[in-house]
């Protein structure tokens, strides 16, 4: 074996194992992949948001050159609807409104891109081509895009059996309580706003093939998906009625996820059925317009809150009213982002005494909406960041002060909330005094001088923030709905020569778990960096798991690995004290040596290794040969990472044009295993929360049209849009997994977006403007300096 | 069909393509040649960046039948036939400018062709502008930004090797 590198380890930086693929070309992305005698799947979509289909006509289709098959709605009367894996309840105990959402329409199409019919075809342009001579016969009916138009009277169904359009009316926290302190309070503070609505648009567009063995009677899937197991599960039990041993799935090389690939999308359940239909693989891959009107888009609420104040401005009672746009059917894991994902994040890193929420899900003719970066946390950390600047300014207290005077102090963790979550760990002060000091805020008033000297308009905002991750405790998510359970699994697989391959139920789709993870069996095992492979994708290969999310990887999937690697360790200890005729109490084991306590006998790992497979010289009475372990973990608790985003911009007054000049991160997200990774996790965010702040938004007219469908009309940030980032960590340790990890894959997007919006409105005080609805175009800006002045001028 | 004759990271192929086949779908498709990459459909994003005699286009903006006789290069022809890497790729992997690794192929390429045109090198700004034709959704451009100007030194002889990226 080779020596131990000891930089390989937790809390090196080591470069990416999997970089080499991507640079080289080398990357097998799920449209790179070709099977035998494939054919091409081209899905023709609604383009009314709303309308029953009459008939549809595809006689000239069939007879175009290269058509194989077409199918539609109805052809497939046996299969399920897509499930949603979350069922919430309605304030009364009565659950939430769970309509059909049928793989291919039947009878109605209910957003701009429902999928009505599928053509297969010898090549890609060939499906296309008849696709276009299919004659869809639709009687347009009226739409709705908006969650408040919706809830309107006499608004147009959505489903015909969910009448009023709404999915759910649910809450937490004590409304009575929460009256009271309202009655008592010195000054309540009345806000509302909009979470914009995004979309995620991961740079490779989702993509599906469907293969089948007719030999074996075995499907394979292979797709752009962040959990693979849970693809399985979905649509194998509920969809297409196949049982795991006849299904396979792959995620192989993902370009991106941000949540959108969680899902269990038709098209997926689309290719795998009519792989066994035209007994031939069936390839589809989304173009980027496809994506825009397919992937589930992010966010989308409208809120009004309250905050109630003592006379000293500590927050006393807060009472959130939501309504969170579905779309047009339940996505996954829609039903859980704006209640478990987005209410219970609502006292955030303050002490208010009592939150009172209440969350109305709405049906509209859209896209659905599910989990995107962030999934919840965003939404509630951007409320209570803007409400507590709101409430600065209008209590006259500073707005850094304000935040001091509330803050869940250090020493009460373990901190209960009023919403339900018990936070482990934190120092939201610490985080903020490196935020201020790394941000220069206490100059700040200089450079605005200076800025304004220029001729700009210079302002400085800040967010802190806390976010729930690691999910999930079973139990915990169980009782309030989630229909799976949210442990991971992990194997170590030991090599006869001592060299380790881990198969984990987690996805990476650019995190870099190939380097991370492996860092984690270096640390322990001691085995080299370079003697450590990571395989993930692959249900044939993999036991099982739950995939990538809610920054679960590391958290749940790393701790999953730590249990395997001891199972491992108390193995290579029992073979260790055989081979040195010494009882496993004495034999230690620190990376790659094993040692009889207080001698100089040992035993290298690679010894070990070899004897757990030639076992000659072995216990084999008490001790099965091998060494290839899995473990199952199932968190205690959500992880808790936390901290404080500042950001500074400059506004060009003549045009609206703000420009991000400097943004600062310091975020507590536990131990940290590979700093470079986790830099690069943070600068991704946030980036991703300026988008929110200043350039995205997924725009629907009246009658449910996407007129932001392409990158032509949707902002994405480009690399001048966007500044550099200044990342750091402080770290307080989860206290109840092994690693002590919390998560870093979503804190930059929930930090960000109020940082942002409250300098923006910092920079543009002197017009005595409360708020801006992001994103905070020049147009809007434009608009509130020109009747500033008019003002200014009567 | 009409052919078409052109040489790809230095190997002359000759296809049969339809009129509209695109560039990209000769790569991908018929030369099988997956790294370059599709992420839009209206030129935006840059995933489908290639080198034709020497330049970088997007691979989705010209006809298989515009490249007829170019000298094609893509990602897969950068790295020297004994695996060494061009400086602009290893810069990629020492300064952390990729994630999930899709827009990677066409970045690079960009950039390469970025520093090409810009000898006496980019500040900072200049290579943020020089980007605008490709989309990252992962990295937030901070990494790729650092990893062009490390890159830059290194292609205009202004250092042997890669600046190491700080720890």
């Amino acid at each position: 074996m080779d020596v131990v590198t000891p930089f390989e380890g937790i809390g090196a930086s080591v470069r990416r194992k999997e970089d080499l693929r991507f640079l080289s070309g080398r990357g097998q992305y799920t449209d790179d992949i070709n099977r035998p005698n494939q054919t091409y799947a081209y899905i023709l979509r609604s383009p009314h948001a709303h309308a029953r289909i009459a008939g549809i006509d595809f006689a000239a289709a069939r007879s175009m050159p290269g058509v194989v098959a077409i199918f539609t709605g109805a052809d497939m009367p046996d299969l399920g609807g897509i499930p949603c894996g979350w069922q919430i309840h309605n304030k009364d105990g009565s659950p939430m409104a769970e309509p059909m959402h049928p793989v291919l329409a039947v009878g109605k199409v209910r957003f701009v891109g429902d999928a009505v019919a599928v053509v297969i075809a010898e090549s890609r342009t060939q499906a296309k081509d008849a696709a276009e001579a299919i004659n869809v016969d639709y009687d347009v009916l009226p739409a709705v895009a908006g969650v408040e138009a919706a809830i309107a009277p006499g608004a147009p169904n959505v489903h015909d059996d969910v009448p009023g359009n709404v999915c759910y009316d649910w809450h937490i926290g004590d409304s009575a309580v929460n009256a009271t302190a309202f009655a008592g309070a010195s000054k309540v503070i009345e806000f509302d706003l909009v979470n914009n609505r995004l979309v995620p648009n991961a740079m490779e567009p989702r993509a599906a093939i469907g293969d089948f063995d007719r030999t074996t009677d075995e499907y394979t899937l292979f797709t752009t998906s962040q959990n693979p197991h849970v693809i399985r599960l979905l649509m194998g039990a509920f969809v297409l009625h196949l049982p795991e041993h006849k299904l396979r799935v792959v995620a192989p090389d993902v370009g991106g996820g941000f949540g959108s690939k969680i899902f269990h999308y038709a098209e997926e359940a689309i290719v795998t059925w009519a792989a066994g239909k035209v007994c031939r693989p069936v390839k589809w891959t989304a173009d980027r317009t496809e994506s825009f009107l397919t992937d589930a888009h992010g966010r989308d609420h409208v809120t009004k809150a309250r905050l109630a104040l003592d006379a000293n401005g500590k927050f006393l009672a807060l009472h959130v009213q939501t309504l969170a746009n579905m779309g047009a059917y339940l996505s996954t894991f829609a039903t859980s982002v704006p209640t478990y994902l987005y209410a219970t994040l609502l006292s955030g890193v303050y002490t208010t005494p009592t939150v009172y929420a209440e969350v109305k899900a709405v049906f509209t003719n859209t896209v659905p909406v599910d989990a995107y970066r962030g999934a919840g946390r965003p939404e509630a950390t951007f409320l209570l960041e803007r409400l507590v600047d709101v409430a600065a300014r209008e209590t006259g207290i500073d707005r850094v002060e304000i935040r001091r005077r509330n803050f869940i102090p250090a020493d009460a963790f373990p901190y209960q909330t009023p919403v339900a979550l018990q936070y482990d760990s934190g120092d939201y002060k610490a985080t903020l005094d490196m935020g201020l000091e790394a941000a220069g805020w206490a100059e700040f008033e200089q450079r605005r001088a200076e800025a304004k000297a220029r001729g700009k308009l210079r302002g400085i905002g800040i967010s802190t923030y806390v976010e729930a991750c690691g999910i999930a405790p079973s139990a915990v998510v169980g009782s309030l709905g989630a229909r799976a359970g949210l442990y991971e699994v992990g194997t170590i697989r030991v090599h006869p020569t001592g060299s380790v391959t881990v198969l984990t139920g987690t996805h990476s789709h650019g995190q870099g778990h190939e380097t991370t993870l492996a860092q984690l069996v270096t640390d322990r095992l001691g085995v080299p960096l370079a003697q450590v492979d990571i395989v993930h994708g692959d249900t044939a290969k993999i036991p099982f798991g739950m995939g990538t999310y809610g920054s679960r990887s590391l958290a749940v999937g790393g701790s999953a690995m730590v249990k395997a690697m001891d199972k491992i360790v108390m193995k290579a200890r029992k073979i260790a004290a055989h081979l040195m005729e010494a009882s496993v109490e004495d034999v230690e084991f620190d990376r790659g040596t094993f040692r009889v306590a207080g001698t100089d006998k040992t035993k290298s790992w690679g010894e070990i290794a070899l004897t757990a497979y030639v076992p000659h010289n072995y216990p084999i009475e008490e001790l099965e040969p091998g060494l290839d372990e899995t473990a199952f973990y199932d968190p205690k608790n959500f992880t808790y990472p936390g901290g404080c985003h500042i950001c500074e911009v400059e506004i060009e007054p003549e045009t609206g044009q703000v420009t991000v000049v400097n943004f600062t991160a310091v975020d507590d997200v536990g131990r940290v295993i590979n700093p470079m990774i986790v830099e690069g996790q943070v600068q991704g965010g946030v980036c991703q929360g300026i988008g929110q702040a200043l350039l995205e938004s997924a725009i629907y007219d009246e009658n449910g049209q996407l007129l932001s469908a392409s990158f032509m009309d949707y902002q994405m940030p480009r690399a001048e849009d966007l500044p550099p980032v200044s990342v750091a960590t402080h770290t307080t340790l989860c206290t109840h997994n092994p690693l002590g990890v919390k998560g870093c894959g979503e804190v930059g997007a929930i930090g960000s977006p109020p940082a942002v919006i409250n300098a923006v409105v910092d920079a543009l005080k002197e017009y005595g403007v409360r708020h801006i609805e992001m994103p905070a175009t020049p147009a809007k800006i434009w608009n509130i300096i020109n009747a500033g002045h008019k003002l200014a001028a009567e | 069909m009409p052919q078409v004759t052109l040489t790809v990271n230095g190997t002359t192929h000759t296809a049969e393509v339809e009129g509209r086949t695109l560039l990209v779908e000769l790569l991908r498709e018929t030369l099988r040649l997956t790294g370059t990459h599709v992420g839009c459909d209206t030129s935006q994003c840059g995933a489908c960046v290639v080198h034709v005699d020497g330049a970088s286009v997007k691979s989705c903006t010209i006809l298989a039948l515009q490249a007829n006789g170019a000298q094609v290069t893509t990602i897969e022809g950068l790295a020297k036939a004994d695996g060494a890497l061009h400086p602009m790729q290893e810069a990629f992997r020492e300064y952390h400018a990729l994630q999930c690794g899709f827009c990677t192929p066409g970045m690079v390429m960009s950039a390469i062709d970025l520093v090409q045109k810009h000898p006496d090198g980019m500040s900072e700004k200049e290579i943020r502008e020089g980007l605008e034709g490709n989309l990252c959704r992962c990295t937030g451009y901070h990494n790729i930004v650092k990893a062009i100007a490390a890159a830059q030194d290194v292609m205009h002889g202004r250092r042997a090797e890669l600046a190491p990226a700080a720890e």
